[in-house]
């Protein structure tokens, strides 16, 4: 399952670091974003609750870069 | 410009004039420094508090970290020092913040005017309401068959039939084109275009979300998520960039001191440390990552607008290495509507006559070639008696005209009937036509070149297109006859579409390097299997075309062959862009290190270096936009 998450952040290597940081969370299967229009597309695992996923997304994204916001 | 936007302009501003009065007053001492530090804290208490949370979440390589450590070590020089000179410190974070600033206004307003370029699809359609009055509803809530109403000035929200009204169409926010197009009841109204002047009532025939303006709006949307080779380039040089200048710094700061102190000399700690510290100034990767996406994003905006629809960066980076260029005959360089192109009587016959008699015998038949002599013959419904019609599969038909007996068909059937008929020098079909079994002279029907069919070969070549290639299902002496009078270099005619993928196919695998790319030009009709097969696949006249848009990486929305042109070039100026950019940031940042390295550039340098870079490759992104 595919979902698309408005976010915000100011720098690019600053979204790079959220898709690697959300690339990584559990339940994620792969994800983009996408500096431009502020976009984060995740690819969930099977049998995931993207909710769930979600949050732990928006959690590591934030340890990465403190600045950012992930909009569930 | 956001709240935040202000906010860090007004600290800027303080900053600088902080930093004017220090310069001109004569103040010293204690107050000098406290007021050093005030701009220093102004400015920079943000990437401080940063910094630490950044040592919380173990995140070592934290820009905010390291422009920490580089600032707050040249104030602890300066202190060690005494030399009072804390300008450094405050400078360095000053222009970072000037840079950051710039960054995101620029960022943001690329961002805004390539929205507005997008902006083609409507947020409301209006119904009209039991009691007669107009309601505004939520497209998405719009059923299929519903009446909506579009007025002047509006755009068209959801794809739909003309029921009642008559007016223009400005379909340039699709196509590019700027010539309006006539609508009356029955005719398509696709969404995203602007109603001019008079009121439409448009039966829907597709949902919201369906609708050629959504669709459209969606793929421009998800293009710049598939990132191309550039773009994963910088993004893997930024991970190793960072590091790896860190590690130098250290390196710096501890190797040639203790070479000096081995060698007997003195090992000035503080002059290697300070160069470290340089280092750690221009170890933000930020200035070099972010011009590449705002460039392919500024690119793909600025082909959206001329009705160049590209699915991807990556597909913006692959046509601007094409070197050869197929295209499908029909649809594509063609009309694909067969038209008659020359009468040529036989000795004392009339022209209008033979075309009068032709539209006659094939009153009643639809084929393709009927249809087309009966429009070029456009009064056929008049008192003439016609008996006796009878058709023959594979030649032609006969028919009583007035009494004559008239044939109308091929050679075939001229043979058949015994007539002395002459073949044409015209390439096309040939239609021929016999009265009472004399031979009366023949039609030429043919397909018909687009009008800028030819230009966009020429075009294409002066643009560096090393070849050009026409596949058709016609027959070997028209696909010739249209090759030459194009200027194409090579033809493969009488191919069935399988026959094309299998051509295509050979075309890839004759090219000396994976940097001379294939593209196939189709009317995404019946050719998905050859644009999906192609480096590139060019799908035109797309409008309100869903398959076509399915199947091609790009998309041009109206089928005038020239947009092909216009495709190549936007993508080969954007590309272009992006390598100044890539090297122009890691050239300059590079030689920072090197001067830094060897004490010639100070921080001031440093930083100065640093933000002139990305304000430059930010401005030379936003020009992609304009093509």
């Amino acid at each position: 399952m595919k979902k698309t998450y408005k976010i915000d952040v100011d720098c690019a290597a600053c979204a790079d670091k959220m898709e690697r940081a959300a690339s990584a969370t559990e339940g994620v299967k792969a994800c983009t974003v996408n500096f431009m229009t502020l976009k984060m597309k995740v690819e969930f695992e099977d049998g995931a609750d993207p909710q769930e996923v979600m949050t732990k997304v928006r959690q590591n994204c934030k340890k990465v870069e403190d600045d950012c916001e992930v909009f569930i | 410009m956001s709240k935040k936007q202000i906010k860090n302009l007004v600290r800027i501003l303080v900053t600088a004039l902080i930093i004017a009065v220090l310069f001109a007053a004569p103040v010293t001492g204690v107050i000098r420094l406290i007021m050093w530090m005030a701009a220093y804290l102004i400015i920079g208490y943000d990437i401080l508090i940063k910094a630490f949370k950044g040592i919380k979440n173990r995140q070592p390589l934290d820009e905010n970290l390291l422009m920490s450590i580089a600032t707050v070590g040249a104030i602890a020089l300066a202190i060690y020092d005494k030399s009072g000179d804390y300008s450094e410190a405050v400078a360095v974070m000053l222009f970072y913040q000037i840079g950051e600033w710039f960054q995101g206004y620029a960022v943001g307003k690329s961002r805004k005017n390539i929205s507005e370029l997008m902006d083609i699809v409507p947020d409301y359609a209006n119904i009209e309401a039991e009691d007669g009055g107009i309601e505004q509803v939520d497209p998405d809530e719009v059923e299929i068959g519903t009446v909506i109403l579009v007025k002047p000035g509006e755009k068209i929200p959801i794809d739909g039939i003309v029921v009642d009204g008559n007016s223009s169409l400005d379909t340039a926010a699709l196509t590019g084109e700027s010539v309006p197009v006539d609508v009356k009841p029955g005719s398509e109204a696709v969404s995203g275009c602007i109603n001019l002047n008079g009121l439409l009532r448009i039966k829907t025939t597709k949902e919201f979300g369906e609708s050629t303006a959504s669709k459209v709006l969606e793929l421009i949307e998800d293009a710049s998520s598939r990132k191309s080779k550039s773009e994963n380039f910088i993004t893997r040089f930024a991970r190793v960039y960072t590091p790896a200048v860190v590690l130098a710094a250290l390196a710096l700061a501890v190797l040639p001191p203790l070479v000096l102190m081995l060698s007997g000399a003195a090992p000035v700690w503080g002059t290697w440390l300070y160069r470290a510290l340089t280092f750690l100034v221009i170890s933000c990767p930020c200035a070099l990552v972010v011009s590449i996406p705002l460039s392919f994003f500024a690119g793909l905006g600025g082909a959206s607008k001329r009705g160049v629809l590209v699915k991807g960066s990556s597909y913006l980076e692959i046509l601007s290495e094409a070197k050869t260029v197929v295209f499908d005959k029909t649809g594509t360089l063609t009309h694909g509507v067969f038209e008659v192109v020359a009468i040529h009587p036989h000795e004392d016959m009339d022209k209008d006559l033979l075309l009068h008699l032709a539209a006659h015998v094939e009153r009643h038949s639809t084929h393709p070639i009927a249809n087309s002599i009966k429009k070029a013959y456009k009064n056929e419904h008049d008192s003439c008696r016609i008996e006796d019609v009878t058709e023959i599969a594979g030649r032609g038909i006969t028919a009583k005209v007035n009494g004559d007996v008239v044939a109308v068909g091929n050679g075939r059937l001229m043979e058949q009937m015994g007539v002395a008929w002459h073949d044409c020098h015209k390439e096309g079909t040939i239609i021929h036509v016999a009265v009472n079994n004399e031979y009366a002279g023949h039609i030429v029907i043919s397909d018909v070149v687009k009008p800028h069919s030819k230009q966009a070969i020429s075009e294409l070549k002066k643009n560096g297109i090393q070849s050009t290639v026409m596949l058709t299902g016609d027959k070997k002496s028209v696909a010739e006859g249209v090759a030459s009078e194009l200027g194409i270099d090579r033809v493969f005619s009488e191919l069935l579409p399988q026959d094309k993928v299998s051509k295509i196919e050979e075309l890839i695998a004759a090219k000396h390097s994976d940097k001379e790319r294939v593209v196939f030009v189709g009317d995404g009709l019946n050719d998905a299997p050859v644009l999906s097969r192609a480096d590139i696949g060019i799908a035109m006249g797309a409008m309100g075309s869903d398959a076509a848009i399915e199947a091609a990486d790009v998309v041009l929305m109206d089928d005038d062959p020239l947009k092909i042109v216009t495709a190549i070039s936007i993508s080969r100026k954007c590309l272009r862009i992006v390598k100044e950019n890539i090297w122009f940031a890691i050239g300059v940042k590079l030689g920072c290190l090197v001067l830094g390295a060897f004490g010639v550039a100070n921080m001031w340098a440093a930083i100065f270096a640093d933000v002139g870079v990305m304000v430059l490759a930010v401005l030379n992104a936003i020009r992609c936009m304009f093509v």
